[in-house]
């Protein structure tokens, strides 16, 4: 009986994790501006998995890519999406985790380049009570494309969601935010568009997703001379977003180590210990 | 009562005028505990660290914190990339509800296992149930402050349950919210009572350990203590055991904390809340699965619509351990002595891990009638199963003694027993 109960009890710590994880799969990533009631939504494939840097108890963020990715972002996906909790120090060595590795002299000339056509900082007031533009500093936020939700709505027909958080904020993490990207085709014969502009694409719950095929090849011209495909680009894009979601991820994953190292030192040492004080009593 | 051995001139003047001394050589040193305790009891102790993890790393939480419907998800998130060591406060925090909840379940089927709620732990056991409800409340309305999309849906259904006393729910449920719906006096008020409940959980402890220390621990083989050969010093021999136990929970707390912090959590609670947005599915942390799905299972009885009975059963599910010492008739402690309830026991396991899964579900087809069948059971074990098996059942002879059935010889006073401690 009490071998059967451990060996529950080590099969259910094994478990959770495992579960929790599938359960997390399992959960349908939330709705993005889309008709979900299709019948043919019920049918969602599997994420494709794919492989990360930053996947594993060692993984680290590809700096290179996601540099790659945030070039993307300025020139692509900012001219839609926000990302109201990232600042432009934060892509600098001051910044959590250690940014991206830019230099403070580049993070101030990536702060006062506008992602938008000449869209500027709103500060103010001055010591005339007025509000004034000026270009952006790196203690300030990302510029977002609109100044607020129903300016969004009324642009694009629904509000395009906050990048900031993306990769956590989806079951599937990185590898739905890549699978979405690549995922764009022409729907299947007989699968029934609902009204508007929308898109199908196989991986987005309900595949009908109002945002256009974001990533075409050769979108971008890349600064460090990487060939810009469309997988090339949803991959750095994703790196970038999945930095974005964590930069603090390396320090945690690096404490880590040293947390589990002392952890396993001491619980030997007092297993010892125990082991000796008991020696009378057994 | 042994006056503490201290040659230090300061201590054995306080302790003349406040024994603080004398209280902890009694009840840690020289708590006589049964020598018998396996692993099982560890958990008691771990859960009582991981309350003080959780009132510790909460409290750095809180100078953080900014409980304001427009700002409290971002200040959030600012103590994840901007503040010194707030991502590991943080996961330590939200990780550590879901393991103070994996401890205190393995602590109640520990006691559900060994009858430690039978005579004359019958106040022990109930507060201990005390405590769980506590920090119920305390997790639920945790889990409102990041203000995700998951923590406003979760705190609108579950304070929505209200509405379903008849005539004065209405009232009532506006009255929770401190408005027209879950809003700023909401968040508000909840941020308060997350911050007071795990105070009055620690003046509970204290009551379930005065309680404890009353008549001692009980053990594996369910007998009391008959004399000095039964019983061993807390201190060194359970002290340096739960040190261990504690290094072993510390080694898989730290594997979730620092490598999959986000595991038990939901995705959707990384994303603002939105009244205006609901999300597909809205779901509890895993450790109100059971419950969840009790909520959901139950259908119209008679004149009770589906909802009051819902709310009825998940809250008798938590009650009716309340009486649990006079449910069960039977007057052997451990089910190592019970032959037939030892197996139900394990069928009840099971049936919570069913009822867990449920209650991840949707309630559609198959899983309302594995709902409905498991919330059957549950309260079949309780109300009916418990009370007979204690009449037919024929337990099996007991030990003798402690000693008699763990040591081969049936024991002698022990070395440390005779030395306490040895002071330098």
């Amino acid at each position: 009986m009490r071998r059967l109960s451990y060996a529950l009890l080590g099969a259910a710590l094994v478990a959770l994790p495992v579960a929790a994880q599938q359960q997390q799969q399992q959960k349908q990533p939330a709705p993005e501006a889309a008709q979900q009631s299709s019948p043919q939504a019920e049918a969602e494939p599997s994420l494709p998995k794919q492989s990360w840097s930053f996947d594993g108890p060692f993984g680290t963020y590809d700096r290179a890519s996601v540099q790659r990715g945030f070039q993307l972002y300025s020139e692509v996906c900012s001219q839609c999406h926000s990302m109201n909790l990232l600042h432009y120090r934060d892509l600098g060595p001051n910044g959590p985790g250690g940014g991206i590795g830019y230099s403070e002299d580049e993070v101030k000339a990536i702060a006062a380049t506008p992602f938008i056509n000449g869209k500027q900082v709103t500060d103010g007031p001055n010591d005339q009570g007025e509000m004034f533009q000026r270009p952006g500093r790196p203690y300030d936020k990302f510029i977002s494309p609109f100044d607020n939700p129903e300016q969004a709505a009324a642009t694009y027909g629904a509000v395009p969601p906050d990048l900031s958080l993306i990769i956590k904020a989806r079951a599937g993490g990185a590898d739905y935010v890549y699978d979405l990207l690549v995922g764009y085709k022409d729907p299947p014969p007989g699968f029934k568009m609902g009204p508007g502009n929308m898109n199908y694409d196989e991986y987005f719950p309900g595949h009908q997703i109002a945002m256009p095929p974001p990533l075409t090849d050769d979108r971008v011209q890349y600064q460090d001379g990487t060939k810009a495909t469309t997988d090339q680009e949803a991959r750095d894009i994703t790196s970038f977003l999945a930095w974005a979601s964590e930069p603090t991820m390396e320090v945690r994953k690096r404490t880590g180590v040293k947390v589990l190292i002392f952890l396993l030192f001491m619980t030997g040492v007092l297993y010892a210990a125990k082991r000796k004080i008991w020696l009378d009593v057994h | 009562m042994a006056a503490p051995r201290s040659q230090n001139k300061i201590v054995r003047w306080i302790d003349h005028r406040l024994p603080v001394f004398t209280f902890m050589e009694h009840e840690l040193n020289d708590y006589p505990t049964p020598r018998n305790l396996s692993y099982w009891w560890n958990f008691g102790s771990l859960a009582g660290i991981v309350l003080m993890i959780m009132i510790v790393t909460g409290i750095f939480l809180a100078m953080q914190y900014t409980p304001h419907v427009d700002y409290a998800f971002d200040s959030v998130e600012r103590i994840m990339r901007d503040v010194n060591y707030g991502w590991l406060m943080r996961y330590l925090h939200m990780n550590g509800a879901s393991f103070f909840f994996i401890l205190v379940y393995i602590h109640l089927f520990r006691g559900l296992f060994y009858g430690s709620y039978k005579t004359p732990r019958e106040l022990l056991w109930m507060l201990g149930v005390v405590i769980l409800l506590l920090m119920m409340a305390t997790a639920f309305m945790g889990y409102v402050l990041p203000w995700g999309q998951m923590s406003f849906w979760g705190a609108t259904v579950i304070t929505s349950l209200f509405s379903a006393i008849p005539v004065v729910g209405d009232p009532i449920v506006h009255w929770l919210w401190g408005g027209f719906a879950v809003d700023n006096p909401t968040l508000n008020r909840f941020y308060s009572l997350h911050y007071l409940l795990p105070f009055i959980i620690v003046a509970v402890v204290g009551l379930h350990l005065i309680a404890l220390h009353q008549h001692g621990s009980g053990n594996p083989l369910g007998i009391d203590s008959k004399g000095p050969q039964d019983s061993i010093p807390f201190h060194p021999y359970y002290t340096v055991k739960d040190m261990f136990g504690l290094g072993v929970f510390l080694i898989i707390y730290a594997a979730f904390v620092f490598y999959m912090p986000n595991a038990l959590g939901d995705p959707q609670n990384y994303i603002q809340a939105n009244p205006l947005q609901t999300p597909a599915e809205i779901v509890p942390e895993w450790y109100f699965l059971p419950f969840y799905a009790m909520l959901r299972s139950v259908p119209d009885i008679l004149f009770v619509p589906a909802k009051l009975a819902g709310v009825i059963a998940m809250f008798a599910s938590i009650f009716v351990l309340f009486f649990l010492p006079w449910l069960d008739t039977s007057r052997v402690r451990s089910a190592h002595f019970r032959p037939v309830y030892k197996w139900v026991f394990w069928l009840l396991v099971i049936d919570c891990i069913v009822l867990g899964w449920v209650g991840a579900h949707r309630p559609e087809g198959f899983y309302v009638v594995v709902g409905r069948l498991g919330t059957l059971y549950y309260f079949f074990h309780f109300l009916i199963l418990f009370p007979l098996i204690g009449w037919f059942e024929r337990p099996l002879p007991l030990p003798t003694s402690i000693a008699a059935a763990v040591t081969p010889k049936g024991g002698g006073r022990l070395a440390g027993a005779a030395r306490p401690m040895e002071k330098p």
